[in-house]
């Protein structure tokens, strides 16, 4: 009755549309709750789950988790800068917790590249490579998956499956693999993130050329030019700026997927890293962390400038 | 046709300057850009020495492996003792159980009277091949030594293998008998005599020796390979598929066909008189020694709980901080800032180093995969969704504050209705990447089926395991896919892809 007293104002017809909102808004009120309550359950079983299956429960480990923080603080500040530039430190114990200058890459007799540096660039460099591979294969590939571009359907699903599979494939195992036949080096980790990205970059890349213009296409086509120099004339300009864009981006994915990839033998400055929090190195763990976010934020910044000059604001979408 | 003088050609010309006299820049740079990215390439091959990597890298291991992944092998193996005596045995791990008799291996077995020295004596001295003839012989006078590890030495009846014929396809066919071994492989045959150890004629393609009188290692391709000493002859038949997957050897079922275990199960004998046999049954898969399903599922759950928690928890922190940090909601710059400041910090101090502290703190386990998913997300959803606010139809909301709504009925009515499906996408499309990505922190540690994978890969052994988990986990990305899709096509009312 309470419902009723609410259509005074309205029309019959008024009343009813009345009603049927209310109805709807009732019924999308039930879903919402739902829906919630769905998610609810799932979290509160996932927290369970993972707090049972894990070395130790949250609440015993939380204490020592900020001895841990505490265990992170190194002697006095300028310990980081040593450990960063390799130069001896006063606490030296012939240990390898402060064996700073030991890590000394030396180009002349007395010029040195300080270790984590050299290691950086390392990781930067299997970032770069196995970018720049994944862009060149996934360019070959991404126009034989355009619907606009081949019609054989099934030539078009398998190089997308192809690149599915590629993309969905764990960087871990194929990591591993090449581990085991290529022998310890930064090698592995540059096929890994390579194979990755060929799938990743390929997908992005075969995207932008269905939604390209194809206008240039069909003239092309109209005075006899054969695929090859369909694609290359008619398409490759105008989807150019946007493949750079998404290289960019996926170069600075792949900056931290290599620093992971060097933790699990890949070399570069995730090995170190991860040794160096392991065993307890304050001084090196916080020099390692602090060249790593200095990198990261440079070339995110880098590369978003230069983004922003090739394809303007709309770089900027969620890449999917 | 019309042709058009050199006069109007250069007004042509003329008219458009950014068409004729592009800059130097312009018109070169696709080939600059090109050109420093081979010049590139070339460097990173010598800084990586790809080129010797390449060339000293085991390339028939590779092959080997990759074998591994979708077969395994069967390893029987003829000692030839050096009275002639054989003995057929198999590794303790054998996946065909202890007990095998293979059809594929053939051995005529017979009576032998054998001479041994005893173990104490054998342990003391290893003694020369001869010495055993001579025993059996009754070579009494010799010198003291030789008289006393006669004295140390049993007589027995034996039952001993004559002859062992191994079958490992149509055309290949290893067969020993003491004191030759004779191989046929797709139409040739190779006979080697093992006391000198030396082949009869020349060595076919398939057999290589290293040096004269050492031994001799066999290749049939898929099928296997072997080796053949003076005193052992190891084959390895490899055979497609996975090995003993549902029940190891050491499970009642082992060995027994589909029908003959759904028998069992049916209607059986309790094989164990405490549970029935279908939870003998499912007991055995899960707890399969050789594959470890339980384990292996446990740790599949921990990678998908990890990125469903670490996703949702971080959605739900970046959610509140975004509105603090778009410049058209909260119109402080302090606050502005300092929101997106922790975000750059949280997003730049890379999933690896959240993930490594995390497992320092917390021990191994999801918990610390979960953590570092949630720390590096909130970063980034909380800079993608402060963006998207920061993009807003400034219109609604001031619909809705001319009518004298609050400030929060501003946000609810006039902000959210706008963002929402943006927002929930996004998290969708971070919760679907985070479940790859999760798989390779787990490897640092972090919980989760990398740690699985990796130990699995360490030994070089278990291949077959790592196919397995790999292909679960394709499963898991895919499906994973399909539904992130599906909603996200739906929130945002048109597909995305």
């Amino acid at each position: 009755m309470a419902m009723n007293t609410l259509h005074d104002g309205f029309s019959e017809k008024g009343a009813l549309i009345e009603r049927h909102w209310q109805e709807l808004s009732a019924r999308r009120r039930v879903y919402t709750g739902l829906g919630l309550a769905i998610l609810f359950v799932a979290l509160t079983g996932s927290l369970w789950f993972a707090n049972e299956t894990n070395a130790g429960k949250f609440f015993d480990r939380l204490p020592y988790f900020f001895d841990f923080v505490g265990e992170m603080v190194p002697r006095d500040g300028m310990e980081v800068f040593r450990a960063l530039f390799d130069l001896p430190s006063p606490y030296d114990d012939g240990s390898f917790k402060y064996n700073y200058p030991e890590g000394r890459l030396y180009i002349t007799e007395s010029l040195y590249v300080p270790e984590y540096f050299h290691k950086m660039l390392e990781t930067l460099n299997i970032a770069l490579f196995s970018t720049i591979i994944g862009m060149v294969f996934g360019f070959l590939l991404c126009f034989l998956a355009a619907k606009n571009l081949v019609a054989n359907r099934l030539l078009r699903g398998f190089v997308r499956r192809f690149m599915e599979i590629l993309r969905a494939f764990p960087e871990v195992v194929l990591a591993g693999f090449f581990l085991a036949v290529l022998s310890l080096g930064p090698l592995p980790a540059v096929i890994a993130v390579s194979i990755h990205t060929v799938g990743a970059l390929g997908k992005l890349f075969f995207e932008v050329v269905e939604n390209a213009d194809m206008k240039a296409e069909e003239g092309l086509r109209a005075v006899g030019a054969s695929w090859v120099e369909r694609v290359w004339f008619g398409i490759v300009p105008q989807v150019l700026p946007n493949f750079m864009s998404y290289f960019l981006l996926r170069l600075e994915i792949n900056v931290r997927a290599s620093t992971i990839i060097g933790a699990v033998g890949g070399g570069g400055i995730g090995e170190l890293l991860r040794l160096s929090i392991g065993q307890g190195h304050a001084a090196k763990t916080l020099a390692i962390v602090l060249l790593l976010l200095v990198t990261i934020i440079a070339v995110d910044q880098f590369s978003a400038w230069l983004r922003r000059k090739l394809v303007g604001d709309h770089a900027f979408r969620l890449a999917q | 046709m019309t042709t058009l003088n050199p006069a109007q050609m250069d007004e042509i010309a003329a008219r458009h300057p950014a068409v004729f006299h592009r800059s130097f820049w312009q018109r070169f740079r696709v080939a600059i850009i090109t050109g420093g990215f081979v010049l590139y390439a070339l460097y990173c091959w010598w800084f990586f020495a790809i080129g010797h990597v390449l060339g000293t890298a085991n390339w028939n291991i590779a092959g080997t492996y990759l074998a591994d992944w979708v077969s395994y092998e069967v390893r029987p193996q003829v000692s030839i003792a050096p009275d002639g005596a054989m003995k057929l045995t198999y590794p303790r791990f054998s996946p065909l159980g202890p007990n095998a008799e293979p059809d594929w291996v053939e051995i005529e077995t017979g009576t032998m009277t054998r001479t041994l020295p005893n173990a104490g004596a054998a342990n003391s001295a290893r003694k020369p091949a001869a010495m055993g003839f001579m025993g059996t012989g009754g070579a009494v006078g010799g010198s003291a030594a030789a008289a006393e590890a006669v004295a140390a030495a049993t007589t027995s009846e034996e039952e001993v293998v004559k002859r062992a014929r191994i079958t490992l396809n149509a055309s290949t066919t290893v067969d020993v008998v003491p004191g030759s071994v004779t191989v046929q492989h797709s139409g040739e045959t190779l006979v080697v005599n093992l006391s000198d150890m030396t082949a009869e004629g020349t060595l076919p393609v398939w057999a290589t020796q290293k040096a004269p009188g050492g031994k001799i290692t066999l290749a049939f391709g898929f099928a296997g390979w072997g080796e053949i000493e003076a005193d052992d002859v190891s084959i390895r038949r490899r055979f497609l598929g996975w090995a003993n997957f549902l029940f190891d050897t050491n499970s009642p079922f082992h060995g027994k066909s589909t029908s003959e275990v759904l028998s069992l199960i049916w209607s059986g004998e309790r094989i164990d008189p405490k549970q029935s046999n279908l939870s003998l049954a499912w007991d055995n898969i899960l707890y399969n020694s050789e594959w470890q399903h339980l384990d292996v599922w446990t740790k599949l759950l921990q990678t998908i709980v990890m990125a469903f928690v670490g996703t949702l928890f971080a959605m739900l922190l970046a959610f509140p901080l975004a509105f603090l940090a778009a410049r058209n909601i909260t119109r402080s710059w302090i606050s502005n800032q300092l929101t997106k400041r922790l975000f750059d910090f949280l997003r730049s101090v890379d999933m690896l180093i959240w993930a490594l502290f995390f497992t320092r703190a917390f021990g191994p386990g999801p918990l610390a995969g979960m953590s570092a998913i949630f720390f590096t997300d909130t970063g980034t959803l909380g800079k993608l969704y402060s963006e998207a606010l920061e993009n807003i139809d400034d219109k609604q909301r001031e619909g809705v504050k001319s009518v004298g709504a609050s400030p929060m009925a501003v946000q609810r009515y006039g902000v959210l209705p706008q963002v929402m499906p943006l927002f929930a996408s996004q998290a969708l499309y971070f919760w679907e990447s985070n479940t790859r990505s999760a798989t390779i922190i787990g490897a640092v540690g972090a919980g989760g089926i990398g740690l699985k994978l990796w130990e699995a890969m360490r030994t070089n052994s278990d291949w077959e395991n790592v196919a397995y988990m790999v292909l679960l986990i394709l499963i898991v990305v895919f499906v994973f896919d399909g539904i992130s899709n599906a909603l996200r096509s739906r929130l945002m009312g048109k597909p995305a892809h």
